[in-house]
């Protein structure tokens, strides 16, 4: 950071670390909206994105150096220490430019890539977004803000890698990307939580600055277990490394992006990121060094068996992960630096060597190698780039892998911890370098060299040119980077390695020549073992299935698909078969036990005293009200089994029983909503028992019943005792004791002086708790909705399709009667109750008005008006029927609602336009002609919202419910002509 | 009073319980509904039982609170049986289209042996 620039300068460039996470998730979203056929302009416009990514940060390059870091905060939790910090010192430049820069290559081999029928839009916006999530990762400056990122990759990966969704090994190598990926990250979350919490605080500086604390906090171990299998996963180091194969189902450019130079690489970049506060203990020795070392050496052999091109490359990535992560593993300042120098190195060679072997498989249509030879006579260019590249991953002097690969050398041979693990490095870093020597040469070897291909799905030639130019560029670096390394990736270097290791950056030389030195003799060793080896092998690998000897039996993904399946599937099962049922009874006789249990146990166990019994104060007339409404209930309870329609009427004499109490008991408003409701209700059940199926009682079954079915019967009548039992001795104690101080007092006090209005119930809904009231009558309005959905795909059971009884009587009454036309009888039956009927409907309209309009000052309001305008409205249907109504008057109850639904939205909306918080009103009385004086609150618009609502939605219920019945000879109707036309 | 109302209020919920544990789907609609009653009974009395003394006050002034009757819990009350009666219709709806799809009217959607 210059010294001379002012805070404010330092203060923009923050600001413009936005762009990173902004371009490539609003680029992502535009691009979705690109034609798909539009493959150029849709690259031109990713393209654009990944490059002014790259631009912002080589300018951002001046804040970082020497130390410096960039910062941008937004509070999101600010309380919780929870906040959108972006933050960018060296390390994190140099993978924003890693990441942007090979973005915009990839961005242009996909260009020439994908097919015609790839739907590249779709590509496009999922790799934006995939960028923008690892961009995330990388600049977070808050461990909760990484985790988010974390997962973010994960999941757009995912998508990425089942691209080509028709093809089943894709969506299974997605899945096992996502399961093992996001698993990690799960337990990563965890770890990150708990070092915030031995922290303090979640922000990255902060953390950065703790490193003893973590180090020897009790909890260091679950951290670093946790946080390590976040990043091992991730970085898919040995045991969690076969999810990598089976990603290379993706699209090659989605390979040579995701799992050469970005997600596998936020593994060992978290690793490098918390590298000071967490390295250096024995632990972390062991875990990252075991895991690491198993990984390099393991992957190395394996990529020697490979058939697939991209499977060798993927099992060569698992490698060189494994030599990053030992090289982080080792706790000494150097290993660092050839860690971050290796990171860069990899990204390379691996991203070119995947697009050349996109390239192939592109032009050949195959990526066997045994099928594959001899192509340098068909595309020399292309074979002259991959031997650079792979020759740098084999480590060949004069290339950026034989640099980083000599400093691994040097750091493998000296002593960090006097133990086995440490003794042996020098040894598998050797033998791996040879494996990967055997299957670089391997990989050009098989395929530009030998006899020529025979019968490939397709001739071989040059691919297009703009398709190479990103390769070239690539390894153009690999050159430039081997041989002159410290005057071009030198200084950018320092600067990554400065903000990781601050005052401890070692002093280190880049150079290819340090002299006769036994790392070289090593890199010879390993060059000289590989290509004999291959030699050796070169047969047996030419003709032999997938996969190394032994090895091969050890399905990784088979052991993960073991696991899945027992885990998800088997256990599952067996916990349901065992405990679960799905059966409704035993889970709702479970429920009420559970409620009654929990309803006793703190009477008992708070030494609950049973208040006197008043039987003084009964009044009789009370008493024989309810005498009657128990009997109904009781009789409903009774009777619902077999006599339905009894069952409704007696259910019919409890409400009412119900509505007189509350008119006995000073509730008017509820005994007038009560009443009303009771009303519809029991319409609503009428007009549903028609599609119930007959159920005749069978005299002798009493006898028949089984011991069990009793037992069962007597058993939850027992538990239905119980449950009435306690309601009943709660509700008699709390009825019984004084009244304590409550907020009644408050609403009765402010009810006309702020609400303006004298009926306290209705100002408490439309007015105090105006915003419930907003939300009750928005669930209603979603249960019309849904009860209307439903009955749109009903179909009823055949043996309910016919006319009912009384109506075939009728029509055959008529039948039999020449002089009759058939239906006569059913349109005459009760004819003189219908013509009153119809003429009730005006009377109904000016009781609703009244209700309505008094509602504010006197018992009734908008609930009230609704339901008895909606009687109305169904006491037509009944009378008439349903073409008659509608033949005469206008029913739109969805357009009711929505105006309900809306007023009373836009009455609260209102009050902000007079600067008072949501569904603030306002009160004065009015005198209007013939009405007289009546209160105008602004309570009264949301009143009418509610009125409108209700109104809707019960006629909606009603009214599709009765449609049935005139969809049902239809159906029949239909339901015969579709059987004679069979026959 | 209040002696009878409780009783009341047992009697449904005892009702409504046990038909809720019923096969059949109408058994449970009926059990539903004297659940309803029962419970906007029971969150009723908890304003106390007072004859004449609705919550409605005089025009222009308060007065003596002690008058009227606790609002609160008709207020609630009273929107739970609008809500009610929607679930009611609801559940109706459900019950006659798992009927349709079914052919039967056990709320498993299947019939078990005996019940």
């Amino acid at each position: 950071m210059n010294p001379n620039e002012g805070n404010g300068t330092i203060e923009y460039a923050g600001k413009l670390l936005s762009v990173f996470i902004l371009a490539p998730f609003a680029g992502s979203l535009l691009a979705i909206f690109f034609p798909p056929d539009q493959r150029g302009a849709t690259a031109w416009f990713a393209g654009a994105i990944a490059l002014l990514c790259f631009l912002v940060a080589a300018g951002l390059y001046p804040f970082v150096t020497s130390g410096g870091v960039l910062r941008y905060d937004i509070a999101w939790l600010p309380e919780l220490g929870l906040n959108f910090t972006l933050r960018m010192d060296g390390f994190a430049w140099l993978f924003t430019v890693l990441v942007t820069a090979i973005g915009v290559l990839v961005v242009l081999y996909a260009r020439y890539y994908m097919a015609a029928e790839d739907p590249v839009p779709r590509f496009l916006a999922l790799f934006l977004a995939f960028m923008g999530s690892m961009l995330g990762v990388v600049l977070s400056g808050n461990l909760i803000l990484l985790a988010v990122f974390w997962e973010l990759t994960s999941i757009v990966s995912f998508l990425l890698i089942g691209y080509w969704h028709h093809n089943a090994h894709a969506r299974d190598g997605a899945r096992m990307a996502l399961t093992v990926t996001g698993t990690g990250g799960l337990c990563m979350l965890v770890g990150l939580l708990l070092m915030g919490r031995i922290v303090g605080s979640y922000d990255l500086d902060v953390v950065l600055a703790s490193g003893d604390l973590i180090r020897n906090s009790p909890l260091y171990m679950p951290v670093l277990i946790l946080v390590l299998l976040g990043a091992l996963t991730k970085s898919a180091q040995f045991p969690f490394h076969f999810w990598l194969p089976h990603a290379m189902s993706a699209p090659t450019p989605v390979s040579a992006y995701l799992h050469s130079a970005t997600m596998v690489k936020a593994g060992v970049f978290l690793l490098a990121r918390l590298w000071p506060v967490m390295a250096g203990t024995e632990a972390w020795f062991w875990i990252v060094g075991l895991a690491g070392l198993s990984t390099l050496l393991l992957g190395a052999y394996f990529a020697i068996f490979q058939q697939d091109l991209k499977g060798l490359l993927a099992y060569s990535t698992i490698s060189h992960l494994g030599l990053i992560t030992v090289l982080l593993s080792l706790g000494s300042p150097l290993a660092a630096v050839a860690a971050v120098f290796h990171i860069v190195n990899h990204a390379t060679f691996k991203a070119s060597l995947f697009m050349a072997a996109g390239i192939i498989d592109h032009e050949t249509g195959t990526r066997d190698m045994r099928k594959l030879g001899g192509l340098i006579r068909y595309m020399p260019g292309t074979a002259v780039l991959a031997m650079v590249a792979s020759a740098a991953m084999a480590g060949v002097p004069l290339l950026n892998g034989f640099i980083s690969k000599e400093m691994f050398f040097a750091e493998a041979i000296e002593t960090h911890q006097a133990n086995i693990l440490d003794t042996m490095t020098p040894y598998v870093a050797t033998l791996a370098g040879m494996f990967a020597v055997t299957y670089s040469l391997r990989f050009i070897h098989s395929v530009f060299f030998g006899k020529a291909p025979e019968d490939l799905p397709k001739v071989p030639h040059e691919p297009p040119r703009w398709m190479r130019v990103p390769i070239e560029f690539l390894v153009l670096a690999c050159l430039v980077v081997g041989i002159i390394p410290a005057i071009t990736i030198g200084p950018f270097l320092h600067t990554a390695i400065v903000s990781i290791l601050g005052a401890s950056t070692p002093s280190y030389s880049l150079s290819v020549w340090h002299g006769w030195n036994l790392p070289l003799i090593m890199s010879f060793v390993a060059l000289a073992g590989g290509v004999g080896l291959y030699f050796l092998m070169r047969n047996y690998l030419a003709t032999s299935v997938e996969g190394p000897p032994i090895f091969r039996l050890l399905h990784g993904q088979r052991i993960f698909e073991r696991v899945l399946v027992t885990l998800s599937w088997k256990w599952a099962r067996a916990l349901e078969q065992n405990l679960g049922t799905r059966r409704l009874q035993p889970q709702m006789r479970f429920l009420v036990f559970i409620a009654v249990t929990a309803g006793a146990l703190p009477l008992l166990f708070n030494h609950f005293e049973l208040p006197p019994l008043l039987v003084r104060s009964i009044d009789p007339a009370f008493a024989l009200l309810w005498a009657v409404g128990i009997a109904c209930a009781i009789g409903a309870a009774i009777l619902a089994k077999f006599h339905r329609l009894a069952a409704l009427v007696l259910l019919g004499g409890a409400g009412l029983t119900t509505c007189l109490t509350f008119v006995w008991l000073s509730a008017p408003d509820l005994a007038v909503t009560q009443l009303l409701v009771e009303i519809v209700t029991t319409v609503l059940i009428l007009l549903g028992l028609r599609w119930l199926p007959k159920r005749i009682e069978d005299t002798q079954e009493n006898e028949l019943l089984s011991l069990k079915v009793r037992f069962r019967r007597l058993r939850d009548f027992l538990l239905a005792v119980v449950a009435g039992g306690g309601v009943a001795l709660i509700a008699y104690t709390m009825m019984t004791r004084p009244m304590p101080e409550t907020i009644a007092s408050y609403f009765l006090e402010r009810a006309y002086k702020e609400g303006g209005g004298t009926n306290v119930v209705n100002v408490i809904l439309v007015d105090f708790r105006g915003f419930d009231t907003l939300g009750e009558i928005a669930v209603l309005a979603i249960v019309a909705l849904t009860v209307f959905a439903l009955l749109l795909r009903f179909r009823p059971q055949a043996d309910s399709l016919e006319a009912p009884e009384q109506q075939r009587v009728q029509n055959a009454f008529d039948d039999d009667h020449p002089d009759r036309n058939k239906g006569d009888s059913v349109a005459e039956y009760l004819f003189v109750p219908s013509v009153i009927m119809r003429w009730m409907f005006p009377v109904i309209g000016m009781l609703a008005a009244y209700l309505f309009l008094r509602g504010h000052d006197l018992p009734g309001g908008g609930f009230a008006a609704g339901i008895a305008m909606s009687i109305g409205f169904i006491l037509q249907y009944m009378s008439g029927g349903t073409r008659w109504v509608e033949e005469r008057l206008r029913i739109h109850p969805l357009r009711w609602m929505s105006i309900g639904l809306l007023v009373a939205a836009a009455t609260g909306i209102g009050s902000w336009l007079f600067g008072y918080p949501f569904l603030t009103s306002h009160a004065q009385y009015v005198t209007l002609p013939i009405v007289g004086k009546f209160p105008l609150a602004s309570a009264l618009f949301f009143d009418l919202g509610v009125f409108s609502l209700v109104l809707g939605a019960t006629v909606l219920i009603l009214i599709a419910l009765a449609h049935q019945s005139v969809r049902a000879p239809r159906a029949q109707a239909r339901a015969m002509r579709s059987g004679k036309e069979a026959r | 009073m209040e002696i009878i109302l409780s009783a009341a209020i047992g009697v449904l919920t005892a009702s409504g319980v046990y038909l809720l544990l019923r096969p059949r789907t109408y058994q449970v609609i009926i059990g539903l509904s004297l659940l309803s009653y029962a419970v906007n009974l029971f969150i009723f009395g908890m304003g106390r039982l007072r004859v004449n003394a609705p919550p409605v006050l005089e025009p222009g002034g308060v007065g003596d609170l002690g008058r009227f009757t606790d609002p609160v819990p008709q207020a609630l009350v009273l929107t739970a049986i609008v809500i009610g009666f929607a679930m009611t219709a609801l559940f109706l709806v459900v019950l006659l289209a798992s009927r349709g799809f079914t052919g039967t009217d056990h709320v498993d959607g299947r019939e078990q042996r005996h019940d």
